[in-house]
């Protein structure tokens, strides 16, 4: 007998949405979409147990539920607690939260090396859409930043350790799509580390997919590194029969050659389900050894999101996310933290990016312009 | 069990790893046999205490073998040895002087006892003495402020530490030393 | 003398082994428990004597243990916290080294209540002579018929397991403490679920500090009604206090909590008093985590009424003008001690015992570090005071695990009450390196200097 399931109700930022029993604040705030939807940097639907780590989806409970309308003392992370009927949540409507949020954003970027002139996740990196949003204008910290030694995680991955943000996502991924996890979190508090202590090379079949997790240029393409700054290639939907994954992709071009395969994003930046059913992991060899335009079908443009950077180009199908801003926040625009179209035109060829000792920064490449070759 | 011996037996043992004595690893089967069937990574924190008798340290392959006595993945046991600070993941003296110097040990004078044993031994914080006999590290607190300034040696605490009491047991571990070779 | 209830025995000679220990009434609670009462009765009587948890955060023991989930066929748990790392505190040392046999005691009358045939001390790696003590003490329980299958009759089966942590403050945290157990990173885990639904194992675990089970065998020798007249308010019974610093007799008390903190720091039964002829500046009266107070605030509140060593009295004024009880780790700062170099050591604790999994704690201890020993070393600016204050806010609640908070309490404390200290350093750069700020104006109002 099943019997109609009731639906919660839960009221964020003023909207009010009906959820399933079970879901977490996060994910409901996911169905209205816009900007009441808390940013999640370590959060992955398609991960066990992610989540909670980094802070940035903090929210506040304004009413706990109907049958016990008292508020949350504390802020709580949206991605691990779930609604209960009646709940009353504010995201970007409670200064609490603007005013935490922006220093859980401050952390995060204290120890990054914001290099992102030469990362090649700029343009596609969700903490440089973090910092856009929600941060405040540069930092007070005044101290050397962190750096790590470079490990090499083999052929295929490289690891930049110092822009990590320790979301865990990559030592999930290893855990629940790989049966070996070779790599993981090292040392402890602001040592800590994503490494495998011993030289070795992650050479799993799905290992792939942990450049796709990361929220930031952690962890990259070897074979697509530096070949190209992502805006300047676009992305096409593509798929081939693959008896390894779904075959799924899309594929990153500028004429007809391919310089990326990942796998499809949704607008939250996570992998979309396959046509198939379930997550669309993509296989290391989809990913890294199909790089010519006839090993694929290609099905068209990929829909990108509007929010991204790379949609300032030229494309077609850009989606626009729900405009919620201004019902809620009054007018108020988000902050600019550091706009990368400002320091973009370094990312001219003539730069040799190898002479450049250690992580680089806008200023080198200032000073590197003006020395003048 | 099969892989337990299959894991045994593709094993390269090096230079910085002994296998367990017999003694050992009937050891090692007691502590596993604390927990529930299959559990056995509960005993990974014993078992790298067990290890690090042997050499004082724990090197890549030491780890890689408690790896394989508890059916674990390598990075399992390098993500644990990493976090806990009592893991030594570099050789160290035979006397490790771990002095403490959280605040109530600071109010009673473990700068002066740091600055002591550094000028005695001659070396700086996490250094070793050429004759590897003492490695000099500052810790955090060990759960004897009452009885400060301390430090850890070894299995015990040395408290109520003085100028005199730092050469006294510089002096025992000489000795004792010596005896020994 | 006050009432003793855990350390009445201490200093019986050889009070360490089985006989002594059964000679002077030991194992007594097990047999009342064991022979006469159902689990459910002994939670009853805890929960009656309203013994409140003693490893920090004062939660109620009783409750506590009516809140263990139960589901038919899964094994329960529980584990004795004796990772004792908070700075200032080494009362749980002191229990387990003197008077294991009270441990063990107290550990198999609450693994009946709560229905757990394994229980496990876990102890933190440093104590390595103290799992040697408690093995001994298990096993002479053991052959004297306290452990192992059907004791006394009842049916009820028990073994005690000690496992050594290796250097890890945050393992106290209960659910990092349970991670460890488990042979993982001390991570605390994203609560819900708790552990009494979920710990060990995916099984139902109470986690509990070792004086905690300690007090239950007293509670049941006596009756939870006759302990909680012990005391005052929701204070019962007796609790144990770490004393330390700059005082003339550093160790552990037991007090009733009824004596004032004056009493507790001159009086020769506890303190002795300020060494040296000194006077008082400050004290976190708690452990390191505790808010830090002056003299003025620390003997009388705010409203100029007596203090007391007692939960309520020392939180009495909420954060502005009060501390906590803590853990019972009591660190006395006597007028040469420099508050910022104090406060710049607990952060260096704190960065250090960070276990990194979230962005406030992780970054924001380090951060706060940094800050702190510039301006102990003369390099400071004004502007880093209310960057501290800033920072620590904002880690402050925003954090997965109580570490965090714990970190941000004692910087917050000592610029809220110390704050003419921190601008002093940052105003006479070279000055502070070589002498102390002083007394000021929060000077120890009890001893008038000549
Ligand atoms: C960072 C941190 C460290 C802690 N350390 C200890 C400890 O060393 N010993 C302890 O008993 N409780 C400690 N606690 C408290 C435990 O989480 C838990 O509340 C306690 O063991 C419960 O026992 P109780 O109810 O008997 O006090 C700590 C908590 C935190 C957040
Ligand atoms: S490398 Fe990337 S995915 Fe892995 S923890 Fe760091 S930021 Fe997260
Ligand atoms: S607050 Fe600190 S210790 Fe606790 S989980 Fe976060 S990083 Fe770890
Ligand atoms: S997304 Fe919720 S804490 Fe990171
Ligand atoms: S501060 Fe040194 S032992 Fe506690």
């Amino acid at each position: 007998m099943s019997e109609e399931k009731k639906l919660f109700k839960v009221t964020i930022d003023n909207i009010t949405v009906e959820v399933e029993p079970g879901t977490t604040i996060l994910n409901a705030a996911r169905q209205i979409g816009g900007e009441v939807t808390p940013p999640a940097m370590c959060y992955y639907s398609k991960l066990k147990n992610s989540g909670g780590k980094c802070r940035t989806c903090l929210v506040e409970v304004a009413a706990g539920s109907t049958a016990d309308p008292r508020p949350m003392p504390k802020l709580v992370a949206s991605c691990r607690t779930t609604v209960m009927d009646g709940m009353i949540v504010k995201n970007i409507t409670s200064e609490r939260v603007l005013d935490a949020r922006a220093g859980v954003v401050e952390f995060l970027l204290l120890n990054h090396p914001l290099d992102c002139p030469i990362c090649d996740q700029a343009g596609e990196c969700h903490l440089q859409d973090l910092s856009y949003e929600h941060g405040k204008e540069g930092t007070r910290y005044e101290f050397n930043r962190r750096t790590f030694k470079k490990h090499d995680l083999g052929e295929y991955i490289q690891l930049h350790m110092t822009r990590c943000i320790l979301c865990y996502r990559c030592v999930f991924v290893a855990d629940q799509l790989t049966n070996k996890r070779a790599h993981g979190i090292l040392d402890r508090g602001d040592h800590a580390e994503i490494a495998t202590y011993i030289e070795k090379s992650l050479d799993n079949d799905f290992i792939g997919n942990v450049i796709d997790v990361c929220p930031v240029g952690a962890l990259t393409d070897k074979t697509f590194r530096f070949k190209n700054r992502v805006w300047f290639t676009k992305p096409v939907d593509a798929h081939r029969d693959c008896s390894k994954c779904c075959g799924e992709v899309q594929l990153w071009m500028r004429g007809d050659e391919v310089f990326r395969v990942t796998a499809r994003k949704d607008e939250w930046g996570e992998v979309k389900d396959s046509t198939k059913g379930g997550p669309g992991w993509i296989c290391n060899e989809c990913r890294f050894e199909k790089k010519d335009a006839k090993d694929w079908t290609i099905e068209g443009p990929t829909q990108v999101s509007r929010h991204s950077v790379i949609s300032q180009g030229h494309y077609v199908n850009v989606v626009k996310p729900k405009e919620t801003l201004p019902d809620v926040m009054g007018g108020r625009g988000p902050k600019l933290l550091m706009n990368i179209h400002n320091v973009s035109e370094v990312n001219s060829p003539e730069i040799e990016l190898s002479k450049i000792a250690g992580p680089a920064h806008s200023d080198d490449f200032k000073n590197s312009l003006d020395n003048g070759k | 069990m099969e892989g337990l011996l299959l894991s045994l037996f593709t094993f390269h043992f090096s230079l910085f790893m002994v296998p367990f004595s017999e003694e050992k690893l009937a050891k090692v089967q007691e502590i596993i046999a604390r927990y529930p069937e299959g559990k056995q990574k509960s005993a990974l924190l014993p078992v790298l205490h067990l290890a690090q008798e042997v050499h004082g340290w724990l090197s890549a392959e030491t780890m890689d073998y408690v790896a394989s006595l508890l059916q674990l993945e390598p990075i399992e046991v390098y993500e644990v040895a990493t976090f806990y600070s009592m893991y030594n993941l570099k050789p160290v003296g035979k006397y490790l002087f771990e002095v403490c110097q959280t605040g109530p040990c600071m109010i009673n004078g473990s700068d002066d006892i740091v600055d002591y044993i550094k000028q005695r031994l001659g070396i700086g914080v996490g250094e070793t003495t050429p004759d590897g006999l003492f490695t000099l590290k500052t810790v955090e607190c060990l759960g004897a402020c009452g009885y400060a300034p301390m430090m850890q040696l070894g299995k015990h605490y040395k408290e109520h530490l003085t100028r005199e009491k730092v050469d006294q047991i510089i002096e025992e571990c000489r000795k004792t030393a010596g005896q020994l070779n | 003398m006050g009432v003793k209830l855990l350390l009445e025995k201490a200093h019986v000679e050889g009070i360490r082994s089985y006989e002594v220990y059964r000679r002077e009434g030991g194992y007594r609670a097990v047999e009342k428990a064991l022979k006469t009462m159902s689990p459910d009765a002994v939670t009853e009587e805890v929960k009656k004597s309203g013994l409140r948890g003693r490893g920090g955060a004062g939660f109620p023991s009783g409750m506590k243990w009516s809140f263990l989930a139960k589901p038919e066929g899964v094994p329960r748990h529980l584990v004795c916290n004796a990772d004792e790392s908070e700075p200032g505190t080494f009362k749980d040392r002191y229990l387990m080294e003197f008077l294991p046999h009270l441990l063990i005691e107290g550990l198999i009358v609450s693994s009946f209540a709560l229905g757990s045939n394994a229980t496990y001390i876990y102890i933190r790696g440093e104590y390595a002579w103290i799992p040697d003590i408690l093995e001994q003490a298990i096993a002479e329980a053991k052959a004297n018929g306290w452990l192992g299958k059907n004791i006394l009759g009842s049916g009820f089966d028990c073994e005690i397991y000690v496992q050594r942590g290796a250097g890890a403050y945050i393992c106290g945290e209960e659910t990092a403490l349970i991670e460890s157990l488990e042979g993982k990173r001390g991570n605390p885990r994203i609560k819900p679920p708790f552990p009494a639904v979920k710990g060990v194992w995916d099984r139902p675990t109470v986690v509990n500090n070792v004086e905690t089970l300690a007090a239950v065998v007293p509670i049941i020798n006596m009756g939870g009604e006759e302990y909680a007249k012990i005391g005052v308010g929701r204070s019962t019974g007796t609790k144990l206090i770490s004393a330390c610093g700059n005082i003339n007799k550093p160790g552990v008390y037991e007090i009733d909590m009824t004596i004032s903190v004056e009493e507790f720091i001159y009086s020769d039964e506890y303190c002795g008093g300020i060494k040296n002829g000194k006077r008082l500046k400050a004290c976190i009266p708690g452990g390191s985590s505790v808010p830090i107070l002056p003299a003025n605030l620390l003997l009388k509140t705010a409203k100029g009424e007596t203090r007391y060593m007692n939960y309520e009295s020392l939180s009495d004024g909420g954060f502005a003008t009060g501390s906590m009880m803590g853990s019972g780790g009591f660190i006395v700062l006597d007028e040469d001690q420099c508050i910022v170099k104090n406060t710049y050591t607990l952060a260096r604790f704190y960065r250090h015992e960070s276990c990194g999994q979230c962005s406030p704690c992780r970054e924001g201890t380090g951060w706060m570090e940094k800050i702190l020993k510039n301006i102990d070393m003369g390099k400071g600016k004004m502007s880093d005071i209310d960057l501290l204050w800033d920072i620590q806010r904002k880690i402050e609640g925003n954090t997965i695990c109580p570490l965090g908070d714990a970190a941000a309490w004692p910087v917050a404390a000592a610029i809220r009450h110390f704050r003419d200290e921190f601008e002093w350093h940052v105003k006479n750069p070279q000055e502070c390196l070589t002498r102390n700020y002083g007394l000021a104006n929060y000077a120890d109002p009890l001893v008038i200097p000549a």
